[in-house]
């Protein structure tokens, strides 16, 4: 079996699969380059967005006016991340991981051009009625009017029917990894969109369920899966040598899905629901521990010895800091479930710190790993060193600032409250911290319009000098 | 296995298996949850208080602000813990997820006055000086003339605008009468856990302290009268003219019997005139959140404050009109 692993999660052309038609390469590389596009332009607008927000904090009657108020620009700042560039970069580059893994063209660039078209149409309109006010009850990633979220399901529908006649068409008897996460992915995408959506155990308490439910299997059933297959896809192809051990990423495919679905009870802690419902949460936040250390485990292991390696090629710098994000993020999930701290750091800035470790240093440091890692591949264009380099600091420290500068501070707001001072009192100490984390944005967003440049280096404009991201096989370099 | 069929087993499987966890843990729970009685008291939204919940979310207030109490000593502040029973009409519910201003399940009772609330929306900072909550001056319209039967918000004329009348739009009318109909509905026979639970540290002797035992501790009684009154009677002390009169040089807080004093304090006061002034905003009774001791301290602090040299007031005078007047 690890031979077949070997040949899929490798080689970019292999003698021993389906030979698919240039055209066909330069369909699928179409494909791939116009997702791309699309979800930095979502990049760029969403952390605009983001970063203006911070600087709110400080400045509370800065562009206070209606269609730039907080709370309608706070909803569309994370829907615009989620849906437009997170998702839709993760969808692009699935899709030539899946057609690449299974050696084969993509069953249908028609499909695949329709799904951009919904993703990008859910993204704008869902922007635009959050500013004009519909926000249905400020429930947290699910904001958007249900007609709109209806176009996002159609997206899905329509792109996972796509992969799944792409995967049927595949030479060798094997599934690689990958497609595994992907496909699942997508499927229990599926089902959370349509549970979020009807509406007839949504009422009062029910609704409150439901929102716990929803937020983190969004994150948990979407985001994860999706960025952990291009992590198998991706990390062994830069490195030239296959995945550490299949089994361990097929034990953590099936644990991850037992016990990731059953711990959105952890966002309402100490709230009416039922206890029972609270427990089994913060139990499955501890069981994730097992496919959390299992799968960095394996991208770890992955890596083994070529650790100089991370410095020479930075799609593997970002592929490493996304595991390693992914590894610290959700092992700071599982402690801030528990209720001890739980009462100390619910509803603090600290459970805001925990969002961008997770979604900005895990998942969206695998997007862009992976798209450095295969957009040239597609492309036949490398972006220049020095810019992917100063993407990489830029985001790196920036974020470290964004983080470090939350968690401290929500701690100490989460303390105050214990100690029972008055409440704006802990309004009044949060602000350097607040301070911190806008310092911390502007790097991010610095590095965004870096990353931009990159990409249209790798897409229409003059390529750069980057090396290959392809790493040189063991043994064969000095 | 031929090709196919392995790869709908490894889907099937795994789209079943979520499916059938989702049911479990999320649908089936929801389904008996949205059938939760309404608690005593209870009621349906009326269609302005509906109106202001749509205000409400679409303007994202909910990012910055829960509606559940815990039950944890730390959110005591903010009322009783929450109940199931308390949100069967809370469809889209307003739980929130954050805490970057305080809860507003009771702010009918903590703020109850309509005239602070609209102060409040149109310049936060012109009632609490250190808030970081945006402005919400498009809910208001400033007009040269006063429409019959409307009247001016009185602003602080640091915040008015430079010439014309602030009045809300209905929008923020609406908005202010949902905030105001939040009050948590009391459960009859219901103890604090914390005072319940055995485990809970005794608060030794607070009886014998507001008996006799009493001495004026000059920061506790600065930290509450910042925590419970200066967002309407301001940190210094001057008040807000036309909406919430300065307790500076008050005659009540100047007065040897400290009767109206802390009377008012007790149980809340509307529509009194003062120094020719009538006020008809609403004072809220603190009677149910502050011990005997606390307005002693706060009371003592208002009397040795900004100038004013009242005279001194005990926990047990506290007391004795509590008891009094009830
Ligand atoms: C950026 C976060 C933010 C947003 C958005 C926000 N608030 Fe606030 N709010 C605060 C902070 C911080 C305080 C505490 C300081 C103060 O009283 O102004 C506060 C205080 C309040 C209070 C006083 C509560 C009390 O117990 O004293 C009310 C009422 C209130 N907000 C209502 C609203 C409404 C209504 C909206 C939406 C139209 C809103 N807030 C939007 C941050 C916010
Ligand atoms: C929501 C705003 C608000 C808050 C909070 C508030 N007050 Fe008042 N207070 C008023 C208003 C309005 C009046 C004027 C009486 C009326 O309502 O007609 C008043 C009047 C008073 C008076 C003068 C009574 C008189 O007849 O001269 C005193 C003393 C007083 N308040 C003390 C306090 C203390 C002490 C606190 C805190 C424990 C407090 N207030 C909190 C709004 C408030
Ligand atoms: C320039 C970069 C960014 C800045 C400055 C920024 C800033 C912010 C700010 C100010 C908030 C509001 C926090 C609050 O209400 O207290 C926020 C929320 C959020 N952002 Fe970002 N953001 C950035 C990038 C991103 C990216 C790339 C993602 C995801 C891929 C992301 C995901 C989120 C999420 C999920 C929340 C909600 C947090 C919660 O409720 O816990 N952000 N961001
Ligand atoms: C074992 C894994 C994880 C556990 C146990 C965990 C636990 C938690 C907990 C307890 C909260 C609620 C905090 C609070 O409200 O006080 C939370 C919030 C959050 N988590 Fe995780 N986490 C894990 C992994 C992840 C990952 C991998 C991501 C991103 C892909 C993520 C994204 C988020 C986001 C966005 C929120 C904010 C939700 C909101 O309030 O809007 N988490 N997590």
């Amino acid at each position: 079996m690890a031979a077949a692993v070997q040949g899929a999660g490798i080689a970019d052309r292999d003698a021993t699969q389906e030979q698919t038609s240039e055209q066909d390469d330069r369909a699928l590389a179409a494909v791939f380059k116009a997702y791309t596009i699309s979800a930095t332009c979502w990049l760029l607008f969403g952390t605009a967005v983001g970063l203006l927000l911070a600087f709110k904090f400080g400045a509370p009657d800065f562009w206070a006016e209606k269609y730039l108020t907080f709370g309608r620009l706070r909803p569309i700042h994370t829907n615009s991340v989620f849906y437009g560039f997170a998702s839709i970069g993760l969808v692009g580059t699935a899709f030539y991981v899946t057609a690449r893994s299974c050696g084969t063209r993509l069953y249908s660039t028609r499909l695949a051009w329709l799904g951009l078209w919904l993703f990008n149409i859910a993204a704008l309109t869902g922007t635009i009625a959050l500013d004009l006010g519909y926000n249905w009850g400020d429930l947290e990633y699910r904001e958007w009017p249900w007609p709109i979220r209806l176009v996002l399901l159609a997206a899905l529908l329509v792109t996972v029917w796509n992969l799944l006649a792409t995967i049927a068409r595949r030479a060798s008897h094997d599934i690689y990894l990958s497609n595994w996460y992907i496909i699942g992915g997508f499927l229990w995408t599926c089902v959370i969109c349509l549970v979020a959506i009807l509406p007839w155990y949504q009422q009062g308490l029910g609704q409150v369920a439901i929102s716990g439910y929803f937020m983190h299997n969004a994150v948990g059933m979407w985001f994860t899966p999706l960025a952990l297959g291009l992590f198998y896809y991706a990390i062994p192809k830069v490195l030239n040598r296959p995945i550490y051990s299949y089994a361990l990423g097929v034990l953590a495919f099936w644990t991850n899905l037992v016990f990731y679905p059953m711990l959105g009870g952890h966002h309402f802690l100490f709230s009416p629901l039922p206890w029972w419902l609270q427990t089994t949460a913060i139990i499955c936040s501890v069981g994730m521990l097992v496919p959390v250390l299992g799968g960095s485990a394996n991208f770890l292991l992955t890596m083994r010895g070529r650790y100089h390696g991370r410095i020479e090629s930075y799609p593997l710098a970002f592929l490493f800091i996304g595991v390693l994000c992914y590894l610290v993020g959700s092992t700071q999930g599982t402690v801030e479930a528990l209720r001890s701290l739980q009462a100390v750091w619910h509803f603090t800035s600290f459970t805001v710190g925990h969002s961008h470790l997770t979604m900005y240093g895990f998942v969206s440091f695998a997007v862009w790993g992976a798209i450095y890692a295969l957009l040239p591949l597609a492309t036949g264009k490398n972006p220049g060193r020095l810019g992917v380099a100063t993407h990489f600091w830029l985001a790196l420290v920036g974020m470290s600032i964004y983080v470090i500068a939350l968690s401290i501070g929500g701690t100490l707001q989460g303390l105050d409250w214990v100690r029972g001072v008055p409440f704006i009192q802990s309004v009044a100490e949060m602000a350097p911290y607040y301070l911190w984390r806008g310092v911390g944005g502007i790097l991010m967003f610095l590095s965004h319009l870096v990353f931009a440049w990159n990409v249209w280096r790798m897409t229409a404009g003059k390529p750069g000098n980057a090396p290959s991201p392809i790493m040189e096989p063991e043994g064969a370099a000095a | 296995m031929n090709p196919t069929r392995k790869m709908w087993v490894i889907f099937g499987g795994a789209l079943a298996l979520y499916v059938l966890i989702v049911m479990l843990i999320a649908v089936i729970p929801a389904i008996d949850l949205s059938h939760t009685a309404p608690g005593p008291g209870v009621q349906p939204l009326t269609p302005l208080h509906v109106q202001g919940r749509e205000v409400f979310a679409g303007n994202g207030c909910g990012y910055c602000h829960t509606q559940q109490v815990r039950p944890l000593t730390e959110d005591k502040v903010f009322g009783r813990p929450s109940a199931p029973g308390d949100f069967s009409y809370q469809t889209p519910e307003l739980l929130g997820s954050e805490r970057t201003g305080p809860d507003l399940t009771n702010v009918g009772k903590v703020k109850p006055s309509d005239v602070w609330q609209y102060i409040h929306l149109y310049d936060p900072r012109a009632v609490v000086p250190q808030s970081i909550m945006p402005n919400f001056r498009f809910l208001f319209r400033v007009v040269d003339q006063l429409p019959a039967g409307e009247t001016a918000v009185p602003l602080p004329a640091k915040f008015a605008p430079a010439h014309g009348y602030v009045v809300p739009t209905p929008q923020a009318k609406a908005l202010v009468a949902y905030l105001l109909s939040l009050k948590q509905q009391p459960i009859p026979g219901y103890v604090a856990p914390a005072e319940a639970a055995p485990a809970a540290a005794p608060t030794a002797a607070v009886a014998p302290a507001a008996a006799g035992g009493y001495a004026y501790d000059a920061a506790k009684g600065q930290a509450l009268f910042e925590a419970n009154c200066a967002a309407c009677h301001q940190a210094s002390g001057a008040g807000v003219p036309g909406a919430f009169p300065p307790l500076k040089g008050n005659a009540a807080v100047a007065s040897d019997d400290p009767g109206l004093h802390l009377r008012t304090v007790l149980h809340g006061a509307s529509g009194v005139v003062i120094d020719g002034v009538k006020y008809s905003s609403v004072m809220p009774p603190f009677a149910a959140q502050l011990s005997d001791a606390d307005i002693a301290n706060i009371a003592n602090y208002e009397r040795s404050s900004w100038g004013n040299h009242g005279k001194p007031v005990t926990a047990a005078e506290v007391a004795t009109l509590r008891a009094g007047s009830k």
